[in-house]
């Protein structure tokens, strides 16, 4: 079984480039030199040295004992919330804007869902004096009003779009058509999403965080590979960095958590394992919420970051091989275990990152068993939903 | 014979190629302004498919997309809103839109259907070609149904040379690197692009879209090609006039048609 794209650019089923012919040109020239130029070894070294001293890499694991000791069994957070600008989503920025630089480009556009990789591509366009435009669905704006007010500060220009439900889904469409209309430009895709050769192109620089994983486990453990790891899934970049140098290893049982939202036959869902058909959005055949016509279902999910109608195509073929299990987690158990962290271990988790987290509750883990929670994001951005939420309970759920 | 063969067997200059979003304004007047359209002296008609995220269109399309789905519109009643439209009318008649409503519906019953319906071509924009000929020709083929591909600024001459090939019907050329509705008229650096194009003496004609929008833009891309598509000019006629329906299709057809211009 291979993980990585064939020589269409499809995992297994899924995948391939489902693009109007004005992108067909730039999707070339990015498909026929990608691979070249991030495998050189001047690009390694510069990606590398950015990512330690600049990001802040490699990212601590850290054994959180008061949470092994509740769920009785060994918990082990993957630290990418401690990465500058507080998520993954820096690790994927660095390497493509440094691929964008090697292909002169100096017009960056990106999408963002959360923010955070909206304030993590306006940060490299920063740090590279590059032209940054940005969009972003105005629901999302609202929810994320301190990522917003970030990615302005760094220089960046953040365009509202108003199409669909105003989210992740519709600012994705609106950066892909500025791209149709400016060809010279770069986009920044955020996530394992979009047309071949970008699920791969992000997957491979998220991967840093599982290369990292393998050395911590083995110094902490005496063994690389821990028994499960759990993830959220939006799109799905955290997971496949997280997963990536695990998949050809059968022993270690994979996780993502998607957003049931209100309950995954609500209505309010962005499950997509579960509600999702074969069908092509943004480029990409791959799993995505729609009706019988083949319309796309508007997602929902209280967390900005996971509301979104697809999975990437990996994922998708992660999932339909069987290799990845699914489980769906609804907004109130994503609040709750992000509080539960807040109080056990003093983190406060992004909302993303909190169902990855409420996955603790839903499955029996041995005591010996060891489980790496990918720690994706901080939660600074989501006070507003917290306070609210704890507002609503008066008394926080705390087991002591 | 393809009714679009026919039509550039017959005509080879100033073709009319007009898109609406079937279920816009309303979701009943398909064959309504197909019938108005085919009176005007339009020469041949794209149906547009509406899909909610369709990538390659700009904002007026993107709203007809829109009030079109809200109104209840999908391919089904497409079909059968169209099933005796060839008891009327004669002209070529295209179906555009995104892969996705067409996947779900079903290639085989979907060429199928183009065929029961008299549809003669249909354009898909993210349907790569590679896809095309690999999963989807022999269908297309078996019906009979020309697929109609794209070209763009950026398309290499490699890739014209293999799309003329593989093409039936006619070339859409793009006229500029932009989504739908977006330029409204020709500049200079895309009439260098046509003509290299026509340097290149492909063997199938070519109809030049995207940016088409009046009198002066009509008359200027017919100097370098068959004809146009003119698309979202088109919408927002159909979204601003006071007027009845008929008398909206005539009077835009009209002003787009009118030959006193002598300003090219």
């Amino acid at each position: 079984m291979t993980y990585n794209t064939d020589k269409k650019g499809y995992y297994g089923k899924f995948g391939g480039a489902y693009i109007p012919e004005m992108l067909h040109a730039n999707i070339e020239v990015l498909k026929n030199n990608y691979k070249k130029i991030t495998e050189a070894k001047n690009f390694q070294k510069e990606y590398r040295q950015l990512l330690k001293d600049y990001a802040g890499r490699p990212t601590p694991l850290y054994f959180a004992s008061r949470l092994s000791e509740h769920f009785k069994t060994n918990v082990f957070l993957k630290r990418e919330d401690l990465c500058h600008t507080g998520a993954h989503k820096i690790n994927n920025t660095i390497g493509q804007i440094l691929l964008a630089k090697k292909l002169n480009k100096t017009r960056i556009i990106a999408e963002t869902g959360a923010g955070q990789h909206g304030v993590a591509t306006a940060t490299v366009c920063a740090l590279m004096n590059m032209k940054c435009i940005v969009y972003m669905g105005e629901t999302d704006m609202k929810r994320q009003m301190p990522n917003v007010e970030r990615m302005k500060m760094l220089g960046a220009e953040v365009v509202p779009v108003y199409s669909g439900n105003k989210t992740l889904k519709d600012a994705t469409n609106e950066a892909i058509r500025d791209w149709i209309n400016n060809p010279e430009a770069y986009y920044l895709i955020g996530s394992v999403v979009g047309p071949h050769p970008y699920p791969e192109i992000v997957a491979g620089f998220q991967s840093i965080i599982s290369e990292e994983l393998k050395i911590q486990m083995k110094e902490k453990t005496g063994n690389e590979n821990p028994d499960c790891i759990i993830a959220c899934i939006g799109g799905g970049s955290n997971a496949a960095g997280i997963f990536y140098h695990y998949l050809k290893n059968k022993k270690v049982k994979l996780i993502a958590a998607e957003a049931a939202g209100k309950g995954i036959h609500s209505g309010f869902s962005a499950a997509t394992s579960v509600l999702g058909k074969p069908g092509i959005l943004h480029g990409s055949k791959t799993l995505i919420m729609q009706n019988e016509d083949g319309q796309i279902t508007e997602p929902y999910s209280i967390s900005a970051g996971l509301d979104y109608p697809g999975i990437g195509p990996l994922h998708a073929h992660l999932f339909d091989i069987k290799r990845v299990k699914f489980i769906s987690i609804t907004d109130n158990q994503a609040l709750k275990a992000a509080l539960f962290l807040t109080r056990m271990e003093g983190i406060i988790p992004a909302l993303e990152t909190a169902h990855a987290l409420a996955c603790l509750g839903k499955i029996k883990f041995t005591k010996k068993e060891k489980v790496v929670i990918n720690l994706s994001g901080r939660g600074d951005k989501d006070l507003e939903a917290y306070i609210k939420f704890i507002k609503n309970k008066k008394q926080p759920q705390i087991h002591r | 014979m393809n009714r679009i063969d026919k039509l550039f067997k017959s005509k080879r200059e100033g073709i009319l190629n007009i898109y609406f979003t079937a279920g816009f304004p309303r979701l009943n007047q398909t064959a309504e302004i197909i019938k108005y359209l085919a009176e005007a002296g339009v020469d041949m008609i794209e149906i547009g498919i509406p899909f909610s995220d369709s990538l390659a269109d700009g904002p007026t399309i993107q709203q007809s997309n829109e009030k079109a789905l809200a109104n209840g519109m999908n391919l089904k009643i497409i079909f059968e809103q169209l099933k005796n439209i060839r008891q009327s009318i004669d002209i070529p008649l295209i179906l555009m839109g995104s892969l996705n409503p067409i996947m779900q519906f079903g290639i085989n019953e979907f060429c199928k259907k183009c065929k029961e319906t008299g549809i003669d071509g249909v354009i898909i924009p993210d349907l790569p070609f590679s896809e095309y000929i690999e999963d989807y020709k022999k269908t297309f083929d078996k019906y009979g149904i020309y697929n109609i591909f794209l070209i763009t600024p950026q398309t290499s001459g490699d890739r014209i040379k293999k799309t003329d090939t593989a093409s039936k019907g006619f070339i859409y050329m793009v006229s500029s690197s932009s989504t739908t509705g977006i330029k409204s008229k020709i500049e200079k650096s895309q009439e260098e692009y046509f003509k290299r194009i026509n340097r290149m003496n492909l063997k199938n004609p070519k109809l030049i879209g995207f940016g088409i929008s009046d009198n002066k833009s009509f008359l200027k891309a017919c100097q370098y090609a068959n004809g146009v598509v003119i698309g979202s000019a088109f919408i927002k006629a159909l979204s601003s006039s006071k007027a009845n329906l008929k008398t909206t299709i005539n009077n835009f057809v009209n002003e787009i048609k009118r030959t006193n211009c002598c300003i090219v």
